[in-house]
């Protein structure tokens, strides 16, 4: 899954080296965290978070070997 | 090695160089001359021999297919894909195994990698490319239905005297069915509301 989220957003920003995943886990969720080089934080998001829901549309319809849900956190 | 200066007689023979050095040709660089060099007296004194900047250029299509190809693969999903131009248009059509997540409800996974792809392909800017990112015939199916809604909608519109409003779709889907109502004078189509919410609707 973080795998799938790198290779998604990767050749969209400039600093692909600033790209940083973490992965939570809670009760009934896993969280995934993204954040990117501040110079590059409207690249994932875009005009009204077209791009950010994009990448979530992508990364929840991914299937994942938990049972649990997934949310992915952007900055 | 993405770039190389080189020199030459002339500048063609600078470029020609640059290119076997690179071992490329000529349609996949792109060349800036920095000195046109200068034939000189007899071609012996004050000569200057010519200087060329060659730059292989990334081509937009590949990076494209293989970004598509490595989403869909870290997606868990086994698919083949085979890309198309068109003039500067795009088609990458899917096929494989477990499709239907590819698609997604309504084709909304579907749309997120075709503008994630088109992201990619246009993040240079040096030329502009719509893309498609088609499933197993999925546009197709689509546009079928959405013509078969379109008129269903109509009838009802008519039938009822009253404007029927659809349901948001993205801009290509609301043209298909623009262009299908567009021939009848008995009923008018228009869109309202601001993306992502804008949708179609049939007036009587």
């Amino acid at each position: 899954m973080k795998a799938l989220i790198e290779t998604i957003v990767t050749p969209l920003v400039d600093f692909p080296e600033d790209i940083k995943v973490t992965e939570t886990e809670e009760e009934a969720k896993i969280v995934y965290h993204l954040t990117v080089n501040q110079q590059d934080v409207g690249k994932v998001i875009g005009k009204n978070g077209r791009i950010a829901k994009a990448i979530r549309t992508v990364v929840y319809a991914a299937k994942s070997d938990a049972k649990k849900r997934i949310y992915l956190d952007i900055m | 090695m993405r770039q190389i200066t080189a020199s030459g007689q002339t500048v063609d023979e600078a470029v020609q160089s640059a290119l076997e050095q690179l071992n490329t040709t000529r349609d996949q660089v792109e060349v800036e001359v920095i000195d046109e060099g200068k034939k000189g007296l007899l071609g012996v004194f004050g000569s200057k021999r010519a200087i060329v900047k060659v730059t292989i250029l990334k081509n937009p299509i590949e990076e494209a297919e293989k970004y598509l190809k490595e989403v869909i693969r870290n997606m868990g999903v086994e698919a083949e894909i085979t890309g198309s131009i068109e003039g500067n248009h795009i088609t990458f059509d899917v096929t494989g195994e477990k499709i239907a997540l590819l698609i997604g409800k309504r084709g909304q996974t579907l749309n997120a990698l075709q503008y994630l792809t088109h992201l990619v392909i246009n993040k240079d800017k040096k030329q502009y490319y719509t893309v498609t990112v088609d499933a197993e015939g999925y546009r197709a199916r689509r546009k079928e239905t959405l013509e078969t809604l379109a008129i269903r909608m109509a009838e009802k519109a008519l039938h009822l005297q009253k404007v029927v409003e659809l349901e948001p779709m993205p801009a290509y889907e609301r043209k298909i069915i623009h262009s299908v109502l567009q021939t009848r004078d008995d009923v008018s189509t228009y869109s309202d509301g601001v993306e992502p919410h804008r949708h179609i609707v049939i007036k009587p």
